[in-house]
């Protein structure tokens, strides 16, 4: 079933505040292999801000996530993230096309702190494979 | 960290990667689609197995980064995910190597073309990372 193309330039609801925690910092640090300290986190650690972000799109468009595979994804930081961060992510819907079947689905998602400070802005492309 | 010049080639990173780096990684980042630990799902939706979360390959390059850098601050980190890193169910997995090219540095930025590679296969299109220089 294709995505809805009217879903393009529509904006989701933040994420619930996520409140960014040494521990997990650490968890997600030691997943990848490397040890953590304190201070910023992995690079890649707003993902988990604008996976929660995606999940909540993709649950209200009901697509399934096992559909889903990752094709591109960028961020631009104003700052790292650090524990005692509490941060949300709004995704907008920023492109739909059909290549073969699947759906390419082009995401921006702003990760704020609780301030309301852009502490990340990130893109993602997700291609929704075709049912079989 | 020791100052990065344009031109420089940075020393190649491997890391192993086997089915329980998956797992972890899954409950490290909350993404537990079931192409990621399930062959029966994976192969259902025509991938050729399970397959790393392509988050879980960008965080080994940016790990890479991290250690050439001496964790320098990342400002921009990006790729496209172009080829699957199939993690085969064996306690041996595959290993995914990580090079890198320091492209330019200016203005307080240095900018480093990646290069992500799977038994010889590229993996990441166009892997980049700038970080403060």
């Amino acid at each position: 079933m294709p995505v809805d193309a009217a879903l393009v330039g529509k904006t989701f609801p933040p994420t619930r505040p996520y409140a960014v925690s040494e521990e997990k910092v650490r968890e997600f640090a030691t997943a990848a292999g490397t040890t953590y300290d304190g201070g910023p986190a992995p690079a890649t650690f707003p993902i988990v801000l604008a996976f929660d972000a995606m999940n909540a799109f993709l649950a209200a468009e009901e697509i399934d996530l096992f559909r889903i595979v990752h094709g591109e994804q960028k961020f631009a930081y104003e700052r790292p993230v650090v524990p005692g961060d509490v941060l949300t992510a709004t995704l907008t819907v920023a492109s739909l096309r059909q290549i073969g079947g699947n759906d390419i689905i082009g995401t921006a998602s702003e990760v704020r702190d609780a301030d309301g400070a852009l502490v990340c802005s990130t893109t993602a492309t997700l291609v929704h494979r075709a049912a079989a | 960290m020791s100052a990065l010049s344009a031109g420089d080639a940075l020393a190649p990173q491997e890391y192993a990667v086997t089915r329980a780096d998956l797992v972890r990684y899954a409950g490290a980042s909350g993404d537990f689609n079931p192409i990621h630990w399930s062959d029966r799902v994976a192969t259902s939706v025509a991938l050729p197995g399970v397959i790393a979360h392509g988050m879980f390959t960008m965080a080994l390059a940016a790990r890479a980064v991290a250690s050439w850098t001496d964790g320098a601050e990342v400002l921009e980190l990006g790729c496209k995910f172009t080829n699957p890193v199939v993690v085969p169910d064996d306690d041996i997995g595959v290993v995914v190597r990580v090079a890198g090219t320091v492209k330019s540095v200016e203005d307080g930025r240095a900018a480093i073309a990646l290069e992500v590679t799977c038994d010889g296969a590229k993996v990441l299109g166009m892997p980049k990372a700038v970080v403060r220089a």
